[in-house]
């Protein structure tokens, strides 16, 4: 029988937390539920519901900190940055948007905690870090079923271990968080994207490089092949009929146009150039977060997210492609593929995608596929022993009794 | 300061340690004469002294794993020590310790421009990594004060800051990998030329962790292109609530300015009686505002700074027009140290963090506790993020004054947190802020914080007596307390 247990407050989360302790019951630790199908598949009847712990309890924007519930819905955290024309630098992934065929109607699903807990970071983590580098502070019950706190709600702390970091893409194994303090930081007056058509990826790789490297402040770079390109909502990007290399420039007006156009003299030799600007060029980015030009298409069923070298971004893409169907696009300059790839074999392909990440280091992560895939092949990348073990005596610290989310992370345990 | 208790039975055996460090490392890799030992018996923070039982200087990972092995299967303690500049004592060494220096791994391995990072043996100083990227216009951004000597290494370990850490991040969000050598001498490699390495974010947890973890070996570092552009801005206020006011609404308004350094009126004269930059004499605060950039955004950022400062009452106002002059504005604030200590025999500096809006409260007791601990104390203050740099004169000659002055240092601290702070923004606990842990920190928080270092070295080898006021044994703070396993309370909601 499957039970659900909803507490309302901190004393009857650390109750439920002492109750699964000694009794040696998993939970399903759960804030909207809206990423269930991330992570190794794992079985538990116990649903840890913490959606209460909802709210924002502290936000001064001049501070540049937010302090809210774990459970506060992602769409009132950016709605309250939006009114004070601040953001998440590093452009949350609506996960949840991936995982489902019906994107939610009500914009960006989840909770904040999940997107934490998940620790997928969007096109700019280029420019300004990823959710770790953004997570201040938070209290939490152990899996030891004990309240503790680490961090604090300060930009500036090294005060103690930085457990804060080892949170964010714990998947929910280390500890239930019920209150999260993040840095927020200001959103640019303006924000443009070049285009650059025709380019393949080495091509590509090689001009996002260029434009980075400039003094120019590039914050996003990304490639979408043509094939990938056409499945754009972007009228400029799936109308090129070509591959399109985009970069961001973010900034006050005078900025913007100054350094597009710098940007435009550098990168003219490459290839055709187009512009996108303000709505467009946020459009451009939200999906290319969520890779949904290329989940348009229908050649593939599982997604893989891999991080490796720039440098070697169109090298590995080339290596599985050649070997399993598919298709790419790359973001972080070429740090970040995502794959779309056919069914047929989940095992062999991840031997081939594991082989391939080896070879120039990094690291390749499962994102979307179904339950039997999930269940052949580990979602995350497998660790060298040595790392394995320090993960393993980490998780042991905080969940000595394995009662948090077991098997989501490591698979069978 | 009260340290573990020296163990006997190590010291007894302190010949017999140096010749096996000596063969691990032979040449002139250990150093056991007191005259040559006493080098190594403080860091940056000189108020707390101890000889090392032994130093010992590897050059290559192997030897360091080595070492740790030694140590670890003779339960030997371990002191890492980077360039020695660390201000809160974590480099203290313990009287039955091998202080293990890393001075000797010097080197730059690797430039990698297409990947935009720099790998780095720990020893190389935070400059050097600077200097060996500029000629094609990069840099390593964190700049704590102490670039020209303390090392990348260092900086990993105490997560250093800088002045242009609210726009370019500390430490820990600059560095892409490290090679760490275990207590029990395992060598692991965490990330690398990518983002965010798999499983665990350890590069997280080992950033900041005050060698109480592992030993650093190799570290890679992203760099980045170099701002074309710096201007600053030199603001006066009346009050210090109005140069709150000014920080407040400059980033309110969007702009994170590159460096956004406040004085006070103490600070102020000191610096300006040592440099002569020319700061106004008659102003309660002083704000240096740097913007940089590309030139066409810095001009426009500038102009509407000015604006805000007017509006937020800046009584005097100046901006850079050249290079020198905007080195000049800097030239008081980088030397507010000297100055101090061109005005007192002795001064400590501490380092805590506070919500910026706190600032005039903050202040404001301070200059009560000054009269009431009789001691002279002068403000620096990373504005942009809170980070407060009270100076504490004193003069050590004179009976009693340390004690004041750290009574007054610790009263400072435990005010920062009251008011919603933190005891250290950049500096670290150290042995420091160790016995103030619990002014922030529950036991339970300490306890889960040290677990973490169990998982890393059970036998509490490595660096013991630093950032935790009580040791406990991994066993102990393993231990479970298990109830019966009935669910006790009825009203939670189930569905």
């Amino acid at each position: 029988m499957t039970s659900h247990l909803k507490p309302e407050n901190e004393a009857q989360l650390l109750d439920v937390l002492k109750w699964a302790v000694s009794s040696g019951t998993p939970v399903d630790v759960r804030g909207h539920g809206s990423k269930q199908g991330f992570g190794n598949a794992m079985a538990s009847d116990t649903v840890l519901d913490v959606s209460s712990f909802s709210g924002i309890l502290q936000y001064d924007p001049a501070e540049l900190v937010l302090r809210a519930g774990a459970a506060t819905p992602m769409t009132a955290l950016l709605a309250a940055l939006e009114t004070n024309n601040q953001r998440l630098a590093f452009d949350p992934v609506d996960l949840a948007s991936i995982l489902s065929s019906h994107p939610s109607s009500e914009g960006f699903a989840g909770t904040l905690g999940g997107m934490v807990a998940c620790g997928l970071a969007g096109p700019g983590r280029l420019k300004y870090g990823g959710i770790r580098d953004h997570i201040l502070g938070f209290h939490a019950v152990s899996g030891r079923g004990e309240v503790f706190k680490s961090g604090g709600n300060v930009m500036k702390n090294v005060t103690g271990f930085d457990l804060s970091k080892l949170m964010a893409g714990s998947m929910g194994t280390l500890a239930v968080m019920y209150e999260i303090t993040i840095k927020v930081l200001p959103a640019p007056e303006k924000s443009r994207t070049l285009l650059l058509q025709g380019l393949n990826a080495e091509q590509a790789i090689q001009a996002m490089a260029t434009a980075v490297n400039s003094p120019h402040e590039v914050s996003a770079a990304a490639y979408l092949p043509r094939a990938v390109a056409k499945g754009s909502d972007v009228d400029l990007v799936s109308n090129s009929n070509s591959s399109v290399t985009a970069v961001r420039v973010e900034g006050p007006e005078p900025s913007v146009i100054a350094r597009c156009s710098a940007l435009r003299k550098l990168l003219e030799h490459v290839g055709t150039i187009d512009e996108l600007h303000s709505k467009r060029s946020h459009e451009f980015w939200a999906e290319t977060g969520t890779a949904s030009a290329l989940r348009k298409m229908d050649n593939w069923s599982t997604l893989w997210r891999i991080s490796v070298p720039p440098a070697d971004g169109a090298r590995v893409a080339a290596t599985i492609l050649g070997q399993v169907d598919g298709e790419v696009m790359f973001d972080w300059g070429g740090g970040l593929l995502t794959l779309g790839l056919s069914a047929k074999d989940p095992h062999a392909q991840s031997t081939i995608i594991r082989e391939a990440v080896r070879q120039v280091t990094g690291h390749a992560t499962l994102v979307l596929g179904d339950r039997a895939a999930r269940q052949q092949v580990s979602v995350f990348q497998p660790m060298p022993p040595g790392i394995a073990s320090l993960n393993k005596r980490i998780k042991s610290a905080f969940d000595p009794e394995g009662i948090l989310n077991p098997g989501r992370i490591h698979g069978n345990g | 300061m009260k340290m573990p208790e020296p163990d006997k039975s190590i010291l007894a055996k302190r010949e017999e340690i140096i010749a096996v460090l000596g063969a691990i490392v032979p040449g002139e890799g250990v150093i056991a004469d007191t005259q040559e030992l006493s080098a190594y018996e403080c860091d940056g923070l000189s108020a707390y002294r101890q000889l090392p039982m032994v130093v010992v200087l590897p050059e290559t990972t192997a030897q360091v794993s080595a070492v740790l092995k030694y140590c670890h299967s003779s339960g030997i303690k371990v002191v890492p020590r980077g360039s020695g500049t660390g201000l809160s004592g974590g480099a203290l060494p313990l009287a039955d310790g091998v202080t293990l220096g890393l001075g000797k791994f010097n080197k730059i391995l690797d430039i990698d421009f297409e990947n935009r990072c720099v790998v780095s043996q720990p020893g190389v100083t935070n400059l050097a990594l600077t200097h060996a990227v500029e000629h094609r216009g990069f840099y390593y951004a964190p700049d704590p004060s102490s670039q020209i000597a303390c090392s990348i290494g260092g900086n990993v370990a105490e997560n250093s800051g800088g002045v242009h850490c609210l726009k370019y991040g500390l430490t820990s969000n600059n560095v892409l990998g490290v090679e760490m050598v275990l207590m029990d001498g395992e060598i692991v490699r965490i990330g690398g030329r990518y983002m965010d390495a798999g499983g665990y974010d350890l590069l997280g947890v080992i950033t900041g962790s005050e060698g109480l973890l592992g030993v650093i070996t190799e570290v890679t570092v992203r760099i980045l292109q170099k701002p074309s552009v710096a201007r600053a801005l030199l603001l006066g206020f009346e009050s210090s609530e109005s140069a709150g006011d000014c920080v407040a609404a400059i980033i309110s308004e969007g702009i994170i300015p590159g460096g956004l350094e406040m004085m006070d009126r103490h600070a102020i004269h000191a610096t300006e009686d040592f440099v002569h930059a020319g700061y106004p004499m008659d102003v309660e605060a002083l704000l240096i505002v740097e913007l940089d950039g590309p030139r066409i955004e810095v001009d426009h950022l500038i102009e509407r700074v000015g604006e805000i400062a007017r509006r937020n009452k800046a009584t005097y106002q100046r901006t850079s027009e050249s290079e020198s002059e905007r080195m000049i504005f800097w030239s008081g604030r980088k030397n507010a140290f000297p100055a101090m200590g061109r005005m007192s025999p002795d001064y400590i500096c501490m380092d805590g963090t506070i919500p910026r809006s706190q600032l005039p409260r903050v202040l404001r007791e301070m200059a009560e506790m000054s009269q009431k601990f009789g001691l002279r104390c002068a403000n620096v203050f990373h504005a942009g993020d809170g980070n407060l740099h009270p100076l504490i004169l004193f003069d050590a000659n004179s009976a009693g004054e340390l004690e004041r002055a750290e009574a007054f240092g610790a009263a400072i601290l435990k005010l920062c947190v009251d008011v919603g702070g933190v005891l250290t923004g950049e500096h670290g606990v150290g042995v420091e802020k160790r016995d103030l842990m619990g002014e922030m920190f529950t036991d339970d928080d300490m306890k889960q914080q040290q677990r973490l270092k169990c998982a890393f070295d059970p036998q509490q080898l490595l660096n013991p007596g630093k950032v935790y006021p009580t040791l406990h044994r991994c066993s102990e703070l393993g231990k479970m307390h298990v109830h019966n396993g009935k669910l006790p309370f009825p009203d939670i909601p189930r569905f």
